[in-house]
């Protein structure tokens, strides 16, 4: 009976509780950003009296540089995940595959990024010194090193389950080294590769914390940092109504990604996290 | 896996080592012969055993090497043999270049800051100074005498905890309720899965939209009570930080949620058969057998809720900013506040004590875990 119960409470359960816990934020992140400011300043649920979700969204691109944010996300965050994939692949393949005390202490310090905290003050002193400050390059630079540790921890691991024999039969094939990982390793790779892009990407598309330091505002500035613009133009009168334009495109390219590649990411993160 | 299986052999070869001249039990005997075995067995099995023990190969090697007192060549290294060339050749196999992109810019934007960081804490290095000279504890002093340092250090640990208990829960609750592999489920799992996708922002200005004293929230309840209900959420000096890192479990659940599923589909059927046999019911199957056994899962979300939490500003940012009355003024708000003052060498001062709380007490924590996780299964 109490099975019973259960089985046919679950499905009820589970609809209340994405109604509330899902449905209540989305909710109001898309009814508000349709809302005419006057509307918006104390945000609610319910349907907005006099709609302009148009005059809204076509805000976030004049007054919130919702364009040039794009352009400027993809402009950091795809070289970083490029980065860290490359020269993760790379690292973890020489990690994986010899041993000795050396290759044991460069594999230990090379994850200590997964828990070490990023001494931020001290990237902006250095980014100074090396002219990096407030640029491009010094946030992909900033955005490889965190996330390095992430990608050759997992790829490390899933190298080292893979069949030696591969590589070997290509090496008596007469392949050299940099055709073995190009032709061999990093087509092998493949999984790992979609668990450690959607890593990176998930924190360097959303991160707002490095990117403060790192370029300030500015004309580099990326998606989230103009989101905080946007938030703090207005101070003494909230203006939800392109907070919430602005928070649902910024999120729309990641939504998409996700949608698109659903199973994989998925299947990647479950298989990399539970070892 | 690796160094307990390293363990195991040296606690192994301990005893059969002592028992070699006293009275051979019949367990060092049984072990002895194990290991002859294992040496006459051909070299594609007995590379299986190695290879589980890969992380410490080198040690394994060796130790094997002096243990097994026979005098059969070892390789170092444990990999899969390749007949008469191996070693040497190996290591040509796998050229050290490939690694070093990736340690030069590890070293340089990620080790160097760090390093850096145990230096320019000492220093007078601001945006009112043109040049930096040395200045003792005077940056430690200032954040332990005007109580910063204390207040950062209790918030984010609260924060830590809080986190992780939340984003544990409701991820563990997420895939008990959405565990079995229906296309219901499938879909609700990506439901849950939505709040990861969005920044760390806007999850923070949409609460605060929710929770502000003429937010939704408070507008819902007046309309549900038919009372004027204003309840200063944001404004607690004790409970907003606790509502801070529900929101924060919240914005992470469906991760936790992802990893327990796996978690929950590594347990093999017959076990829980079994408990289900001797009786067990649903809730003791759960506690007794599937939630010990879903302690790597733990160990995992657990270090992601730590880590994550400890370099948490993105949420506190968009919803209080640090208040009430600094309340929740967690490492990252104090840091990014006081750098914007130009007080560079203070703000390096708080990210080197960040830096010794991650040292000192999450790494253990993690460690701990693992530890206990092995002794589990």
């Amino acid at each position: 009976m109490r099975v019973l119960s259960y089985r046919t409470l679950r499905p009820a359960l589970v609809v209340a509780m994405a109604l509330v816990f899902i449905g209540v934020p989305l909710w109001l992140v898309l009814v508000t950003s349709a809302k005419p400011q006057g509307e918006a300043i104390k945000p609610n649920l319910a349907l907005p009296r006099h709609w302009q979700p148009g005059t809204n969204y076509r805000g976030t691109f004049d007054q919130g540089q919702m364009l040039r944010g794009f352009v400027n996300s993809v402009l950091v965050v795809v070289p970083s995940v490029v980065l860290v994939l490359l020269l993760g692949a790379g690292a973890a393949w020489v990690f994986a595959r010899r041993s000795g005390r050396l290759v044991s202490a460069a594999y230990a310090l090379s994850i200590s990024g997964l828990l070490l905290p990023p001494a931020v003050i001290t990237i902006v002193m250095e980014l100074r010194q090396l002219g990096l400050a407030n640029t491009r390059p010094g946030m992909i630079a900033v955005y490889t090193g965190m996330y390095l540790s992430t990608a050759i921890f997992f790829m490390t691991g899933f190298i080292r389950t893979l069949p030696y024999e591969l590589e070997e039969a290509a090496r008596i094939d007469g392949a050299g080294s940099w055709k073995v990982f190009t032709r061999i390793v990093l087509p092998l790779l493949r999984p790992v590769i979609a668990t450690a892009t959607i890593m990176v990407m998930l924190f360097a598309w959303s991160d707002v914390f490095y990117a403060f330091f790192v370029l300030g505002g500015g004309a580099d500035a990326t998606l989230p940092l103009n989101l905080y613009q946007v938030a703090s133009a207005a101070l003494y009168l909230n203006n939800w109504h392109l907070i919430f334009a602005y928070v649902a495109l910024m999120s729309l390219p990641m939504v998409a990604v996700f949608v698109i590649a659903q199973r994989r990411i998925i299947a990647g993160i479950t298989s990399g996290a539970v070892k | 896996m690796g160094s307990a299986s390293v363990l195991d052999r040296l606690f192994e070869r301990g005893r059969g080592g002592g028992a070699g001249f006293a009275t051979p039990s019949q367990w060092t005997l049984r072990g002895r012969v194990e290991r002859r075995e294992a040496y006459s067995r051909p070299e594609a099995p007995a590379t299986l055993e190695e290879q589980t023990a890969a992380p410490n190969g080198a040690a394994s090697g060796r130790e094997a090497g002096t243990s097994s007192g026979s005098s059969r060549p070892r390789r170092r290294g444990g990999r899969p043999s390749t007949g008469p060339r191996g070693g040497a050749k190996r290591r040509v196999q796998h050229p050290w270049w490939f690694a070093l992109p990736a340690l030069a810019v590890f070293a340089a934007f990620f080790l160097v800051p760090n390093v850096l960081n145990f230096f320019y804490p000492f220093t007078n290095w601001s945006a009112f100074h043109s040049s930096i000279s040395f200045a003792g504890l005077s940056n430690f002093r200032t954040i332990a005498h005007d109580g910063s340092l204390q207040l950062a250090l209790r918030t984010t640990l609260e924060y830590a905890v809080g986190v992780a208990i939340f984003q544990n829960g409701f991820g563990l609750i997420l895939a008990l309720l959405l565990e079995k592999d229906t296309r219901f489920n499938r879909f609700f799992r990506a439901v849950f899965f939505l709040p990861v996708l969005l920044s760390a922002l806007a999850v923070g200005y949409v609460f605060q939209a929710l929770l502000n004293q003429d937010g939704a929230v408070n507008a819902l309840l007046s309309d549900l009570t038919g009372t004027h209900v204003d309840i200063a959420w944001l404004g607690s000096t004790t409970w907003t930080l606790v509502l801070l890192t529900v929101i924060h479990g919240w914005k992470w659940m469906g991760l936790a949620m992802l990893v327990y599923l796996a978690g929950l589909k590594s347990i093999p059927g017959d076990v829980t058969e079994a408990a289900a046999l001797d009786g067990a019911g649903a809730w003791r199957a759960f506690w007794a057998i599937r939630f010990p056994m879903l302690a790597p899962a733990l160990t995992f979300n657990v270090t992601t809720a730590l880590i994550g939490s400890m370099n948490t500003f993105d949420i506190v940012q968009a919803t209080t900013k640090g208040g009430p009355a600094d309340s929740t003024q967690v490492f990252n708000i104090y840091m990014f506040r006081i750098f914007g003052e130009g007080l560079y060498a203070q703000a390096s001062a708080m990210s080197l004590v960040l830096f010794a709380v991650v040292v000192v007490i999450a790494i253990p924590v993690i460690l701990g875990m693992r530890r206990r996780e092995r002794v589990l299964l």
